[in-house]
């Protein structure tokens, strides 16, 4: 009985950790854009950069995924739940990697890059051998913290139909009438999540702290 | 897509007891929350073996898993454990053991933080424990983490929009219910979605402010 319910939650689980896994990663590329346009010498592309992180830092989650789900259909264009979760997530977690990307690039220090204009890099050198992967790395610990706090967050894309792991315990609730029981399967699966995310992402950043400048 | 400003003026009321009703919620589980990490925080590091091992482990719990499911399982489940809840009670407690989870961290940290020299010197001119939990630890503490406090605040102002799956009748409960009632649902959500960036933006100013006035007694 138990056993089936946990086997029956884990299927969320493989569409929560999926949906998490893409908006953590296209969010990521779309926040190093986002970075590049608020770290910009053009006034108009930082102003709207800075523009993007303050809206999307600034509203709700929840509110965010509904309004995407129904302004898409409103505008003519239909998309699944699944992809209208994806989109909000993304559009979310690009702004709060970009702001961490912001902080990285701004603490590497003025020492290394003066020192690598002196030995003769171009700022091209200096951006891909000396600035990028030092920023990674010190943002590297803040990027696993908010694959957490997405992994959380993605618990809101239930609301929108996505059968994730909250979904499905709340289905799981309703046709069993015991709540505490699906929804404390649901918690025991988010934290062992995040205990594997957190385990190893702690592990990488040692194997990165090897290479330490 | 047609947009009928007359539609939200007819239902501005409603719209604003939700406002009043998020505000609440939000400074009460906020307030609630910050007094009982205080607490939290001080037991986990005076109050002795057990109490530290209950407390990480209520810590933890809170801060590894999703706010919704913890509101679904006091919620849902409070009843057939004797916790029969109103939404607005079972989010208000909600929102407090939750929050304060994460100020209980936040307090660490400032506790961590403080220079032992401080500590120190307090002891030798002979204060007692509590004096320098009071007169030393607890003032130096506030200015150290006061912007993670007033962040965290603004994050908790987004976490009130949860409240609605509770039937909280909050900001995004009264106004998904306007939408809904007059199809006319992407332009409710859009002045919702306003709306917040409008709380969070002020948030943060107030908490600016606030961090100006009391910088000018920081020490360290």
């Amino acid at each position: 009985m138990l056993w089936t319910h946990i086997i029956l939650l884990g299927q969320g689980a493989i569409m929560t950790v999926a949906i998490s896994a893409v908006a953590i990663t296209v969010g990521f590329a779309l926040g190093v854009l986002v970075c590049a346009a608020r770290l910009s010498p053009v006034a108009g592309l930082r102003g709207l950069g800075a523009a993007y992180v303050s809206f999307f830092r600034g509203v709700p989650l929840l509110v965010m995924l509904l309004l995407i789900y129904h302004l898409l259909p409103a505008i003519g264009i239909d998309v699944p739940g699944v992809v209208a979760a994806i989109i909000g997530l993304t559009l979310s977690t690009a702004a709060y990697q970009a702001e961490n990307l912001r902080g990285g690039f701004l603490n590497v220090g003025t020492g290394l890059v003066e020192a690598a204009r002196m030995v003769g890099l171009n700022a091209r050198q200096i951006l891909l051998r000396i600035r990028l992967p030092i920023a990674l790395r010190l943002v590297f610990p803040a990027v696993v913290n908010e694959a957490i706090m997405l992994l959380k967050a993605s618990s809101l894309v239930s609301v929108v139909g996505v059968a994730d792991i909250t979904r499905d315990a709340q289905n799981l609730a309703s046709s069993t009438y015991r709540p505490i029981e699906a929804f404390t399967i649901a918690g025991a699966y988010y934290l062992l999540l995040n205990i594997v995310l957190s385990g190893g992402g702690s592990s990488l950043s040692r194997m990165l702290g090897r290479h330490r400048a | 897509m047609n947009f009928d400003p007359a539609l939200i003026l007819a239902s501005l009321p409603d719209v604003a007891t939700g406002m009043a009703i998020t505000i609440l919620m939000w400074l009460g589980g906020s307030f609630m929350g910050l007094a009982l990490g205080l607490a939290v925080s001080i037991a986990r590091r005076w109050g002795g073996r057990w109490a530290r091992l209950v407390l990480d482990a209520y810590v933890g719990l809170m801060r590894g898993t999703p706010f919704l499911v913890q509101l679904f399982l006091l919620y849902y489940g409070g009843p057939y454990a004797g916790l029969d809840l109103e939404p607005v009670q079972a989010g208000l407690l909600g929102l407090t053991l939750y929050s304060a989870a994460y100020f209980a961290e936040i307090f660490r940290g400032g506790f961590e933080a403080i220079p032992r020299g401080h500590v120190e010197a307090a002891v030798c001119v002979g204060l007692t424990q509590a004096q320098i939990i009071r007169r030393i630890l607890l003032p130096e503490m506030t200015l150290l983490v006061l912007p993670s406090l007033i962040n965290m605040f603004t994050l908790l102002v987004k976490e009130t929009a949860v409240l609605s799956i509770i039937t909280v009748p909050e900001l995004t409960m009264v106004i998904t219910a306007i939408g809904s009632a007059n199809f006319a649902f992407a332009e409710a959500t859009f002045l919702l979605a306003v709306s917040y960036w409008a709380i969070v933006e002020i948030t943060g100013l107030i908490g600016r402010f606030i961090e100006g006035r009391l910088g000018r007694y920081r020490l360290v």
